[in-house]
């Protein structure tokens, strides 16, 4: 526990919150929530603390709420960011049923976002910059005014830059448009290619938007003959005469020039890409084409030549006396010399479909060549701020959503098993809802009904340590006789939910096994089940993580009649 | 919550390492931080890593590595806040942060950890509390310095230095040697801001950024009540009107929570009471956006001219200083990224005193001392190899080349603050306990942070 001020406070109001009696009166309850609330005397960690427990606080009144914003009011104003931050969370879960709070409140919370952003330390930079960048999923104008606060400057590292990069183009607008694109074009001729590439990339992004002004810049771009620089741009016009037609004109205008500055498989495919689709309104498209051919027994990369094939095809369809000596050969090289077996498929596939017939070729060649609604669909309308109010000032902005699944997966699948549910932690989340909740909770162990859960596999690992730490809290014994097959018992346990984590060959003396079980309220039944040699009974010995002794009984009874069960069986 | 604690020398070695729960991997931990950092892919942010279920979250100070690793998802905020905090803890008590003072005292940093961090929860930071906890006493060396040298004066004129305290003067640990108590008298008030500024290729301004704090780092052995007098016109939001100056105006301020202001809204005046014995804290923090009372220091009018044909590269640069005639700057640097493959250089220098070189694909020039209303100037010649392309591709000619500026300045304004802040008085409510005055030190500093030119 950090420092929350006097020893007795403290232990006054953990007795006061923890107490079922003060919960379920409404009065006291709010009583000592007031109080944490109103400690002077905290520090910020003790701060940052009371609010992350108050989020599981849930007002019952409209008027409570506003009683508790006021009371925090000034944990807004703290000069710790990650007090701020928090009372931040505290106030958009609270409000969640009130937008314009809450997006008062993402006002209020600007200043010391900024001021963080800009703040000496690199890591604090970054990710307040990351969570500018949540908000702007819900709020795109929220940052509009302050566009100059997220130029990049020249001593900061790649990290920020890219975050910064990221910004700009989310909050552009039509006020700052044409101040955010003059900046972001002079990155784009930044000595660090990957810095100028990703420049290029959020200026395709704005082009979404502010199409002509984009097109313009990045058609000046290729005026300065970078390898580096112009195979981004070639990509970003394939990608954006996909999205915005109403572009196609000035790109195929730019694009004759620029095969000679193009060396990688990404920008070579996008070009091809380009003058197969658009071939018809680039006049040395053929020609650009049957260099490529020409060179293509050099080509490295399978995919440009796969590009290569269907781009010759398309264009053939639309200017056919230019290219059908260009495709002939090309055909002729992917099916007799091609080692790539993909790319030989595909020429054969191509070869057999003009055999078909030429109208055949183009009802499957000649599909859409845009695709507007696309753009809708990559970036979804804004989002609303509950989505992503649990995960404010949290790890989850900071490494991104999307890589925040997957860790959160892997996480998962590693520990799902051994994880048990929480007993009495202090901090185990979960809202803290007292009274109604409450009862209907406890209704359910007084049944005495046990629901042994399937699928609780234990690792070995963990059974072995828990089988450790527990003592025993049941031993008995069973008749038995003779041999039996051990994994007729494993499937007649599994029946039951039983699973079995480690079990002796069969018929080596002495037999042991281990089992081990879950009820549905985490309660954890392990058990040895130990057959001496030349003993004719069974030893059952079954430890428990929580003593309860009713659960013990049921399941010690499932388990005689499992074991009873065999023995029929077998004699 | 924390699970493990940790601190790396810029080139990986654990100098400390401290697991508050035991509840993840052993000291090899320290290792793997160190190889997945360097491995990073260039596009990837290093701040938070993330590695079987466990979270890596680290600032760099110093040169230093300090690291947390935790398994819950905590806020990012409060954590890069602590590391911050115990970098300054640390310093505190050390004296000064580094691989050495670090190493020197191994064991006052372990004692400080066990304090601050309880089974992976803080407990306090707070320098004043811990100081009844900590027993050890630092170790420090004395480093040869040269401003021990700079002060004696040369031929016996009193130089600039001996005047104000000298800059290591309050980088000495809080707690060194308790039986010395005569040096303790001493508080310094220092007004720190930085700059950030881009300026348009056209000479236009396109961003001021000012972000300021008053810091004190006090060694008075008694508490005693402290008031900072800050200038009077000193306004607080763009609506705000005070004094019939044009006033100076912030946009923003956030004072420590130790800091009464009931004297702030009449007279500007912050009341402070200092804990006893010795402390360091951030009184006052505050920004400044876009609209700057006095005129920016700098000036650059660059000219270039480059022949693509013979790839000679000719840049002409005008520095103009616009600080009052007796002030000055100091350690100023000009970094100017120059374009690829540039071979040889040749300099027209206005003053002998100055210098400039290539290094790493960049122009560095180096004015130790720019004063206030002066202008200084240099002409440079380059060699740049020709461009790849055809040469007769003529359209850009006259534009300079790719991958020339923008140029970068770096500097120190000393006495001086670009908001026009000023700290009036530092009175102390001095209880007599036998000894002297105390020393008070007020200084004012601007430096760069980032102070970009477009060529």
């Amino acid at each position: 526990m950090p420092y929350l001020g006097s020893e007795d406070v403290v232990k006054e109001l953990k007795k006061a919150l923890c107490n079922p009696h003060i919960q379920a009166d409404r009065l006291r309850y709010r009583n000592v929530i007031q109080r944490v609330i109103r400690m002077s005397k905290l520090d910020q960690w003790g701060q940052a603390e009371v609010l992350n427990f108050l989020l599981r606080y849930q007002p019952r009144s409209e008027e409570e709420l506003f009683d508790i914003l006021n009371l925090l009011d000034s944990f807004l104003k703290s000069s710790s960011p990650g007090v701020v931050m928090g009372a931040t969370k505290l106030f958009l879960i609270l409000a969640k049923m009130s937008p314009h709070v809450q997006t008062d409140v993402l006002v209020r919370v600007k200043g010391p976002l900024l001021a963080a952003c800009s703040s000496e330390s690199r890591e604090l930079c970054f990710v307040a910059l990351c969570h500018v960048r949540q908000i702007l999923h819900s709020l795109p104008g929220h940052f509009s005014s302050h566009y100059k606060k997220f130029f990049c400057s020249y001593s900061e590292p790649h990290y920020i830059k890219l975050q910064k990069v990221e910004v700009l183009c989310e909050l552009v607008s039509d006020e700052n448009v044409q101040q955010v694109l003059e900046e972001l074009r002079g990155y784009c001729t930044d000595v660090s290619a990957d810095f100028a590439q990703a420049a290029i990339f959020a200026i395709g992004g704005i082009a979404r938007t502010y199409t002509d002004q984009c097109v313009q810049i990045l058609t000046e771009l290729l005026g300065l003959r970078q390898e580096h620089i112009t195979t981004v741009v070639v990509q970003t016009f394939r990608d954006l005469v996909w999205l915005c037609p109403q572009c196609t004109e000035a790109v195929c205008q730019a694009l004759p020039g620029c095969e000679e500055n193009i060396q990688d498989s990404e920008g070579k495919q996008a070009l091809i890409w380009l003058l197969g689709v658009h071939g018809e309104r680039i006049p040395n498209a053929p020609y650009v084409l049957e260099d490529f051919v020409e060179n293509v027994k050099s080509e490295t990369f399978p995919a440009v030549k796969m590009e290569l094939l269907t781009a010759s095809l398309r264009l053939f369809l639309s200017r056919p006396a230019e290219c059908q000596d260009m495709l002939g050969r090309l055909l002729y090289y992917c099916i007799e010399e091609e080692k790539d077996m993909a790319v030989r498929d595909r020429g054969l596939f191509y070869y057999r479909l003009l055999l078909v017939g030429i109208d055949e070729v183009k009802r499957i060649l000649c599909s859409p060549k845009s695709d507007p609604t696309l753009g809708l669909l990559e970036d979804p309308a804004e989002r609303p701020v509950n989505s992503w109010a649990s995960d404010f000032n949290t790890l989850v902005p900071v490494y991104g959503k999307a890589h925040w699944a997957t860790i959160s997966k892997c996480q998962g699948a590693e520990r799902c098993d051994p994880e048990l549910p929480k007993t009495s932690s202090f901090a185990a989340s979960g809202p803290l809802i007292p009274e109604e909740n409450k009862e209907r909770v406890q209704e359910l162990p007084d049944s005495g009904a046990l629901m042994l859960v399937p699928n609780r596999q234990l690792t070995a690992d963990y059974f072995e340590k828990t089988w450790l730490s527990l003592k025993v809290a049941h031993q008995q014994v069973l008749p038995w006789r003779g041999e039996f097959h051990p994994d007729t018992l494993q499937m007649a346990l599994q029946v039951v939910n039983i699973q079995t984590i480690a079990m002796s060959r069969a018929g080596s003396r002495p037999w042991k096994a281990y089992l081990s079980a879950q009820d549905d309220t985490g309660c954890l039944f392990l058990t040895e089940l130990l057959l001496e040699p030349g003993n004719s009974e069974m030893q059952i010995s079954v430890k428990q993580n929580e003593a309860r002794t009713e659960t013990l009984n049921s399941f010690i009874s499932v388990l005689e009649t499992v074991i009873g069960t065999i023995e029929e069986i077998k004699s | 919550m924390i699970s493990q604690f940790f601190i790396l020398s810029s080139k990986g070695d654990p100098l400390i390492y401290k697991d508050f729960r035991g509840d993840s991997g052993g000291r090899d931990v320290a290792e793997l931080f160190y190889r997945k950092l360097t491995g990073l892919p260039g596009d990837e942010s290093p701040v938070v890593m993330h590695h079987h279920g466990r979270h890596f979250i680290h600032i760099r100070h110093s040169g230093l590595y300090l690291v947390v690793t935790t398994s819950e998802n905590v806020s990012p905020f409060s954590l890069l806040e602590l590391l911050s905090r115990l970098a300054t803890l640390l310093g505190d008590y050390c004296g000064s942060l580094g691989e050495g003072t670090i190493s020197r005292n191994v064991a006052l940093v372990y004692e400080l950890l066990d304090e601050v961090l309880d089974y992976g929860y803080v407990q306090t930071t707070s320098t004043e509390m811990l100081r009844n906890f900590i027993q050890t006493e630092a170790v420090v060396s004395k480093p040869f310095s040269l401003f021990d040298l700079s002060s004696v004066g040369l031929f016996g004129a009193e130089t600039q230095q001996s005047k104000v305290a000298p800059s290591s003067a309050a980088s000495r640990p809080v707690l060194s040697s308790r039986s010395d108590q005569s040096q303790k008298n001493e508080v310094f008030l220092d007004v720190v801001e930085r700059l950030s500024v881009l300026i348009a290729s056209n000479g236009s301004l396109l961003k001021v950024d000012v972000q300021g704090e008053i810091r004190l780092k006090s060694f008075l052995p008694s508490g005693s009540e402290m008031r900072i007098g800050l200038t009077e016109e000193f306004c607080v939001g763009k609506s705000e009107l005070r004094g019939y100056g044009p006033g100076i105006r912030v946009d923003e301020v956030s004072f420590h929570s130790s800091v009464n202001l009931d004297e702030f809204e009449s007279h500007r005046i912050l009341r402070l009471q200092p804990p006893q014995g010795e402390v360091r804290l951030t009184v006052m923090r505050y920004q400044l956006s876009d609209d700057l009372p006095s005129p920016l220091p700098f000036r650059l009018f660059p000219s270039v001219q480059w022949d693509r044909g013979s790839g000679r590269l000719q840049v002409y640069l005008k520095l103009r200083c616009d600080l009052l005639s007796k002030s000055q700057a100091l350690n100023v640097r000009l970094h100017l990224p120059l374009p690829r493959g540039v071979v040889s250089l040749s300099q027209e220098l206005s003053s002998p005193e100055q210098k400039a070189e290539l290094a790493e694909g960049a122009l560095r020039w180096d004015l130790p001392r720019v004063q206030g209303g002066s202008q200084l100037s240099g002409l440079f010649q380059m060699d740049v190899p020709g461009p790849p392309g055809p040469p007769s591709h003529g359209l850009s000619t006259s534009a300079s080349p790719l991958g020339l500026g923008p140029a970068s300045l770096s500097f120190e304004l000393p006495r001086h603050t670009c908001s026009g802040l000023q700290v009036r008085f530092l009175r102390l409510a001095f209880r007599p306990c036998g000894n002297a005055n105390p020393h008070k030190w007020v200084r004012h500093l601007s430096h760069s942070d980032a102070y970009v030119i477009r060529i």
